[in-house]
């Protein structure tokens, strides 16, 4: 009698299937909107430091290195603000009467909307 | 297969479905201090009570009342139900579906909160509730949830049984085998209730999942528990072609036609009543055409396939079942399932195609014989459920009774089981270990061993294979026993019956290990297959009449005269046929009438026979 | 002739009497278009090898006996055609995540214990008392958590969940989704009881969605959606608790 066998779960389990790789992607994608949050609070603290320190640290991030950087945090939060706001429909359902709203619907309601009203009133205050 | 253990209870059920899920609830709820334990082959969600579609019927409408629902289901027996047994059910069943929507069954609403009905076949008003077209399923994960409630509900699951253990003329238990060891227990109960279901897979084209194989009926027959009124078999009208699986009555019930080759809804050429238009908002008229009874639409299928008005399909001959009318919203609402059915096994969406259908085995009105409490002849037995007839079903069963019938006698069976082990506390446990012991050694010796060891008693012999004799069983059945009978295809079926089941002792496994040894099981399965099958095709022959589901082409009309009874098949040994008896039908107020569908339209008693 | 056409099942073998680990074994079956996966391992036990060992009994995907992972996607096998993969080999192997009794049977035994924990039943007092009639409930009421009553227990759910398998201990999509069921049903009054549960460690906070779940659930459940749904009532639950003390609120 040797009993129950039990598979081995793998460590690299999430190469195993294109679904479990774009989720591994979207939980990435954190690391990189993390980061970007870290530099904006170093941008506080230079412009904190006066007109000059902050000059100077703009152009620092204008070498092609930060603006790469730069791109890749755009691309990372892109992916994870559109994943999640696809996402969030099953989260948090609304009905009318015992109708379920279309999720694209709630998307837009939830996500999609007020993400594009919030740009523009920044880029609004931009570019006045 | 290895030593007995002993476990005892109270209260024992066989079988995990919804008769023995309501039964143990009842027990458990009433008696906290009862130790109530259910055995059951499968996980108790995989009982087949998960299939039924259509709904649960019970009086529950201003528009209606028990006296009609009592007419429905005697006149829809042919008058072969019992109907003390009937009235009860019918008064008992609001109770029961109320109790299962506090359980949590999600049925289908009115604007104003309340449980929605649905008209069904045979019922001249509606009163099928429903949830969606998973009303079976819905029920049964309902009430299983509802036992993992009780801390004196103990589940052996899959646990199959194999043997009653009876000492002294009274049930005490029985041997089953845990199939994750192979180990046989001995489960032991002051009172048992077998609550197994029915047995369809003694038929080659069913609804019926694998496991429908009259494991309880065969138990309690061969220790002397007459089987009653075998020879009533429902075959549904609407099973899909090829794999039998069932289209619900209630994409009927919800205004589907069944229409012939040429289009044509022909169950108006048969005594059914007249059609109406589909969009007239009368349509469909109760106890009328597509809501005739099941036993009628299958018989009068065979007669269009004679006329040759059916359509022919790589799986035989089919009829049309079209719900298009109905139109892609209330399919969705009302019948998912057989949407989600007929595209997946038949590759065909019921919103734009026709449905094509053809009469498929369904249940069994006869099986266990009980009184009202589920109680059979052996001391300390009951009974509950498909398995069982106590009889509300008589020669024809109503659809929606069944899932109702579950409920009502599953509970009626566990208050009079725990009532019972509380009168007779004490039993003979090593006479009944000892039995388990024996069935132990049985099941070693005959299946296991065989062919193992040759030049052994046991170790020789075995040449016959399962699937073999389970194919030979079932062309048998379907060509003797089906839904047009005569003396000739009767009397072929019971030596064949009589020849396999000769065979049978002979059979030879190829698993011959311990562990979820399912090929033991199978053989151990159509061991009880063809103990029912017997009954069956012997009750079928002596019954010289034609009534209900039970149409005999050399007896084409009812003799109330001489059969107004049950028949009973009693269990003489491996080697006769069972013995036929009668006993009488009980009539109280409604005494023997003509069963008229169409005429009158059939809204109540009075209306049909004035008209 | 289309008779003679075959197929090729590659099916996973193990047998804890005999065996250290498990094999696979190829059998050759007859070609039926018609036929669902499920029927092609019936002719196989039929006729061939009575020892291959499975669980299945309605064929019609309700009964929820059948999940095994077919060519390594969980599928219930009596929904899944030949003809989907001929005439390619098919690779049947028992569910992921789960201990295997032998060949393709799982143990469902952590399951069983998981559903009980989290109280999948109608919690409130008058429960057993049926003289008033039935409970009202609208049919708005009703739509806010039937999708949620579909689960067969199939387990495919289960065999998709990377956090089961690296976390035994998780609830899992199918228990806590039932638990949600329970929880948006306007019959029932057991919410707090069933969050004690459901708020732990290693239940609705273990999830992580990968959504899986949802993709391979044959019954269009989205459990994954009712955990995170699950997760908000949590967290209000969550915060609630710093206003005041737990349960005085309801």
């Amino acid at each position: 009698m040797t009993g129950k066998y039990h598979r081995p779960h793998k460590w690299n389990w999430f190469l195993s299937k294109p679904a479990y790789m774009l989720f591994m992607i979207r939980e990435l994608t954190a690391v990189f909107i993390g980061a970007y949050l870290i530099l904006l609070l170093i941008m506080l603290a230079k412009l904190g430091g006066g007109e000059a320190m902050f000059s100077e640290w703009l152009v620092v991030l204008r070498s092609p290195l930060w603006m790469g950087l730069h791109f890749i945090a755009l691309v990372a939060s892109l992916w994870h603000s559109i994943t999640w706001f696809n996402l969030t429909p099953r989260a948090m359902p609304f009905f009318i009467g015992e109708k379920r709203l279309a999720d694209p619907l709630v998307a837009t309601a939830m996500g999609y909307g007020p993400w594009l009203v919030i740009s523009l009133v920044i880029l609004w205050g931009v570019l006045r | 297969m290895g030593r007995s253990s002993t476990h005892q209870h109270d209260v024992l059920i066989i079988g995990g479905g919804g008769a023995g899920l309501r039964a143990a609830i009842a027990i458990a709820q009433e008696n906290p201090d009862l130790s109530v334990a259910c055995v059951s082959k499968v996980y108790p969600m995989r009982s087949h009570t998960v299939a039924a579609e259509g709904g649960a019927a019970a009086v529950i409408k201003p528009n209606d009342s028990f006296e009609n629902h009592i007419y429905d289901t005697v006149s829809g027996s042919d008058w072969l139900g019992d109907q003390d047994a009937i009235e009860l059910f019918v008064k008992e069943a609001p109770k029961e579906l109320i109790q299962l929507e506090h359980w949590g069954c999600p049925w289908n609403r009115e604007a104003d909160g309340s449980v929605s009905v649905r008209p069904f076949g045979g019922m001249g008003t509606e009163r099928t509730w429903f949830a969606s077209d998973k009303t079976g399923f819905h029920m049964l994960h309902s009430l299983f949830q509802t036992t993992l409630k009780y801390d004196n509900i103990t589940r052996y699951d899959e646990h199959f049984a194999s043997k009653l253990l009876v000492d002294d003329g009274r049930c005490c238990g029985c041997a089953a085998i845990e199939l994750r060891t192979g180990q046989m227990r001995a489960i032991l109960g002051k009172a048992i209730i077998m609550c197994t279901g029915g047995a369809g897979r003694v038929f080659p084209f069913t609804t019926n999942g694998a496991i429908k194989n009259g494991d309880g009926m065969s138990m309690a027959y061969r220790e002397g528990v007459a089987l009653k009124d075998m020879e009533f078999i429902q075959y549904h009208p609407t099973g899909l072609p090829g794999t039998g699986i069932l289209i619900t009555e209630a994409s009927r019930g919800e205004g589907g036609i069944l229409v012939n080759k040429h289009g044509y809804r022909y169950l108006q050429d048969y005594d059914l009543g007249q059609p109406l238009d589909i969009h007239d908002p009368e349509h469909p008229r109760k106890r009328t055409m597509e809501l005739g009874p099941r036993d009628k639409l299958s018989q009068v299928f065979i007669k269009e396939m004679q006329k040759g008005n059916t359509i022919d399909s790589k799986y035989g001959p089919v009829v049309h079942l079209d719900l298009r009318h109905l139109g892609e919203a209330k399919i969705n609402k009302n019948l998912p399932f057989v949407r989600e059915l007929a595209k997946n096994y038949a590759g065909i969406d019921p919103v734009y195609e026709p449905i094509p259908v053809r009469p498929v085995l369904h249940y069994f009105m006869g099986g266990i014989d009980t009184d009202l409490d589920g109680a059979t002849s052996l001391r300390g037995l009951y009974a509950a459920g498909e398995c069982a007839c106590v009889s509300i079903n008589g020669a024809n069963r109503l659809g929606s009774n069944s899932l109702t019938e579950l409920l009502v006698f599953g509970a009626r069976a566990g208050a009079s089981a725990a009532r019972f082990a509380m009168d007779n506390p004490d039993f003979n446990v090593a006479s009944l270990e000892a039995q388990a012991e024996d069935e132990s050694k049985r099941i070693r010796r005959d299946y296991i061993e065989t062919g193992t060891t040759p030049g052994t008693s046991s170790g020789d012999g075995g040449s016959e294979r399962i699937a073999t004799l389970r194919n030979e069983m079932h062309e048998a059945m379907e060509g003797g026993t089906g839904i047009f009978r005569d003396e000739k295809s009767l009397t072929d079926t019971c030596q064949k019956i009589a020849e396999l089941r000769d065979r049978f002792k002979i059979v030879r496994i190829d698993d011959h290990t311990n562990s979820f040894n399912t090929d033991l099981t199978a053989a151990l399965e159509l061991g009880f297959m063809l103990d029912v099958a017997e009954a069956i095709a012997h009750s079928a022959l002596e019954r010289k009449e034609s009534r209900g589901s039970h149409q005999r082409l050399d007896f084409t009309n009812r003799d109330d005269e001489n059969y107004l009874k049950h028949s009973l098949a009693f269990w003489q040994d491996d080697d006769a046929p069972p013995r036929i008896e009668y006993k009488p039908v009980t009539i109280t107020k409604w005494p023997p009438g003509k069963r008229t569908y169409g005429k009158g339209s059939g809204l109540t008693k009075q209306e049909n026979e004035t008209t | 002739m289309p008779d003679e056409k075959t197929i090729t099942l590659e099916i996973f073998r193990y047998h804890p009497e005999s065996d250290a680990g498990p094999r696979f074994q190829s059998y050759d079956v007859p070609y039926n278009e018609d036929w669902v996966v499920l029927d092609a391992i019936n002719w196989i036990k039929d006729t061939v090898d009575g020892t291959l060992t499975y669980r299945w009994s309605c064929r019609m995907g309700v009964c929820g006996s059948c999940g095994m992972m077919i060519n390594d996607e969980p599928k219930l096998s009596c929904a899944v055609f030949l003809k989907e993969y001929y005439p390619n080999p098919i690779k049947v192997e028992p569910l992921v995540n789960f201990p295997v009794e032998r060949d393709l049977v799982i143990d469902m035994d952590g399951f069983m214990e998981k559903l009980q924990s989290i109280k999948p039943y109608i919690i409130r007092d008058d429960v057993n008392d049926t003289s008033q009639g039935e409970y009202k409930q609208s049919p708005a009421e009703l739509a806010h958590y039937k999708q949620y009553t579909m689960c067969i227990n199939c387990m495919l759910c289960y065999s998709a969940c990377p956090v089961v398998g690296s976390e035994p201990d998780f609830l899992g999509p199918a228990a806590l989704a039932l638990g949600h069921r329970y929880n948006k049903d306007s019959r029932d009054q057991g919410f707090d009881q069933r969050m004690e549960k459901m708020m732990e460690h290693e239940a609705v906070w273990g999830c992580t969605f990968v959504g899986e779940c949802s993709v391979v659930c044959p019954k269009n459940v989205d459990p994954a959606g009712a955990i995170q749904q699950a997760k908000a009532s949590a967290a209000q639950e969550y915060f609630k608790g710093f206003i005041m003390p737990r349960g005085a609120g309801k």
